[in-house]
């Protein structure tokens, strides 16, 4: 006999998935037989939309998170690339060699020279280097900043909120790259201004993420219980509600990578950002797209596929980490 | 001396209707050990009653007159800047929530939720806090606790989560236990065996038990005393029996006849012979 409590249990032609009592997360599969699921007296039942999207594959391998998989793969090969790539590519990427600029493909230097003659592999991989080390570290700060700023408002709301949401209103309001832009200009170019300027612009991001989820976060019966049960705001904002929104900065931080990428590429495109001689993506497109009229596309052709391959890989990271890092219940 | 008195507690909030009072001269005296039942239609005041016990009422609700004493002292004047004594949840006064699923937090590993507050206050170290934590999750009856202090609460089911809400609440050892239906979202058997775990707990410690349902069967099996709640008002207030034997209200008689009992097949009357502290009720 089925559960007496549960009153609402479908009858036997009922399509599966419709019945309420299917337990809330962990993926509750329609049972294929067409019989009623087992239900649970009192759960709430909450229809938890289990595929936006699925991809046409074999079961095997839609069991693993592609997207995650990829993105690693792709993001992992380039970092190990530019990690001992330079152990091979002896050549110094600063060495001038203006005989030689413009060089084709030879032994040494598999993609040739630029203009300076300089070896390009060698550029692209010391480039890289210092790219995507910007970019990671400039989200760490933002992350932090952001993350505080935004549990901050939320959680006390009033006046807090206000301050704290209106200097992110003055942030926003100007275009992201001309902030940035005007920012490094002023503090003059270099690593140090990247980092300062990042963070004083994309904290915005994530305070907002951060406080969205907050105002739901506070809401719930858990921080109550919190409460209820002596812990003071201070623990219960860094110990339960901040880690509840970390998921979504971490989702966020994915696609902030790629931003910052295009930001140093983009600043030192316009000289304004790795200071020359220091080798670096954006600095060798921008040399690059001089010459391209006269044929020479290795120098734009290399960095500008390496931006698009990392942001690829960033976005399709994010994606995955999507699936994984909800909270489940 | 009481180890818990509301004393004529009167609520006002501000909705969107204008103000309206929520709480009306609401008195309730709960002797140390003792287990009480509040009972009460929906919107009767009941949840306020407890929220108000905790100094959490939502915002908008304003205690407008009457005092809560803790051991005679009055907790809602006496913290910091004359408000309510925040040092008393916990650790005096502690509280059971009704859906386990949503009181836990998620990401948080059972074992650390259930001695967060104590780790927080006594400072304890990451490894007698677990000790702690396996320790207590043993006594409220947790199979394998030493495996289950590593799960997150969706990996339990409803009832272990409840019992991990009950071992949170009880691991600062307060003297009084507030229930907000803590039953109610869980299984008919799950349910009789987290009320077992009630009436242990309730008689191993000698907690003060202020018990509130809707549901007059699970009084029956747990409280000496009951408190029947209306419009923001206590209407009756009794020993268990008396009450269930001879209401005095009419409100009481109706709320008494609207419980099916499961051994007569009608619904029980109002009669002398309504033994339903020895009934397991079924709604």
């Amino acid at each position: 006999m089925s559960d007496p409590l549960s009153s609402a249990s479908p009858s036997a032609g009922a399509p599966a998935g419709t019945g309420p009592g299917a337990p809330s997360g962990l993926g509750p599969t329609p049972d294929p037989s067409g019989k009623p699921p087992r239900t649970r007296g009192g759960t709430a039942a909450r229809a938890t939309p289990q595929a936006r999207f699925a991809l046409p594959l074999p079961a095997f391998l839609r069991r693993h998170n592609l997207q995650l998989w990829t993105g690693l793969i792709i993001l992992g090969a380039m970092v190990l690339l530019l990690a001992i790539g330079p152990l091979f590519v002896t050549a110094d990427p600063n060495r001038q060699d203006l005989l030689n600029a413009f060089g084709g493909s030879s032994a040494a230097h598999p993609l040739g020279t630029d203009q300076l003659g300089r070896d390009i592999l060698a550029r692209f991989l010391h480039g890289g280097r210092i790219d995507l080390l910007v970019a990671v570290i400039a989200v760490i700060v933002p992350f932090i900043l952001g993350t505080a700023l935004g549990a901050l408002a939320g959680y006390f709301g009033r006046w807090v909120d206000i301050v704290i949401m209106r200097l992110a209103d003055i942030v926003s309001a100007f275009p992201f790259y001309v902030l940035v832009i005007v920012l490094v200009f002023v503090m003059g170019n270099g690593m140090a201004s990247i980092f300062v300027a990042i963070s004083a612009v994309s904290w915005v991001a994530y305070a907002r993420i951060v406080r969205g989820e907050v105002l739901v976060l506070r809401e719930e019966e858990f921080v109550s219980a919190c409460r209820a049960s002596g812990l003071t705001t201070p623990r219960i904002l860094s110990r339960h509600v901040i880690p509840n929104t970390v998921s979504q900065g971490i989702i966020y931080a994915m696609s902030d990578i790629v931003l910052n990428i295009g930001v140093v590429v983009t600043l030192s495109f316009f000289g304004l950002g790795i200071v020359p001689p220091t080798a670096d993506w954006g600095q060798m497109m921008n040399d690059g797209q001089q010459y391209m009229g006269t044929g020479n596309y290795g120098l734009i052709l290399w960095p500008g596929f390496a931006v698009v391959l990392v942001s690829l890989a960033l976005a399709l990271i994010g994606d995955g980490l999507t699936n994984i890092l909800k909270p489940r219940r | 001396m009481p180890i818990l008195e509301v004393d004529s507690l009167t609520v006002d909030i501000d909705g969107e209707v204008g103000r309206r009072r929520i709480l009306d001269d609401v008195s309730i005296t709960l002797e140390a050990g003792e287990p009480m039942g509040l009972v009460g239609e929906s919107g009767s005041g009941k949840s306020m009653t407890l929220r108000s016990i905790l100094g959490m009422l939502p915002p908008g609700a304003e205690i407008v007159e009457g005092e809560i004493r803790f051991r005679g002292t009055n907790i809602l004047t006496s913290g910091s800047r004359r408000g309510y004594d925040q040092r008393i949840r916990g650790t005096g006064i502690s509280m059971v929530f009704q859906e386990p699923a949503i009181a836990l937090n998620p990401v948080m590993k059972v074992g650390r939720q259930i001695t967060d507050a104590v780790a927080e206050h006594k400072g304890l170290s990451k490894r007698s806090a677990h000790e702690l934590a396996v320790e207590l999750m043993d006594r409220v009856g947790i199979a394998d606790p030493e495996r289950r202090a590593h799960s997150y609460p969706f990996q339990l089911s409803g009832g272990m989560r409840q019992r991990v809400m009950i071992a949170a609440a009880l691991v600062q050892e307060p003297e009084v236990l507030l229930c907000d239906e803590p039953t109610t979202a869980l299984d008919v058997t799950i349910q009789a065996q987290v009320l077992d775990l009630f009436r242990t707990m309730q008689q191993e410690r000698g907690l003060g038990l202020l018990y509130v349902t809707h549901d007059l069967a699970v009084v029956a099996q747990l409280c000496q005393s009951i408190s029947v709640m209306k419009d923001g008002r206590i209407i009756e207030h009794g020993v268990l029996q008396s009450v269930f034997d001879d209401p005095t209200e009419d409100h009481t008689r109706k709320l008494l006849t609207a419980t099916p009992r499961i051994d007569d097949g009608v619904f029980a009357g109002t009669g002398g012979d309504a033994s339903a502290g020895t009934s397991e009720g079924a709604r």
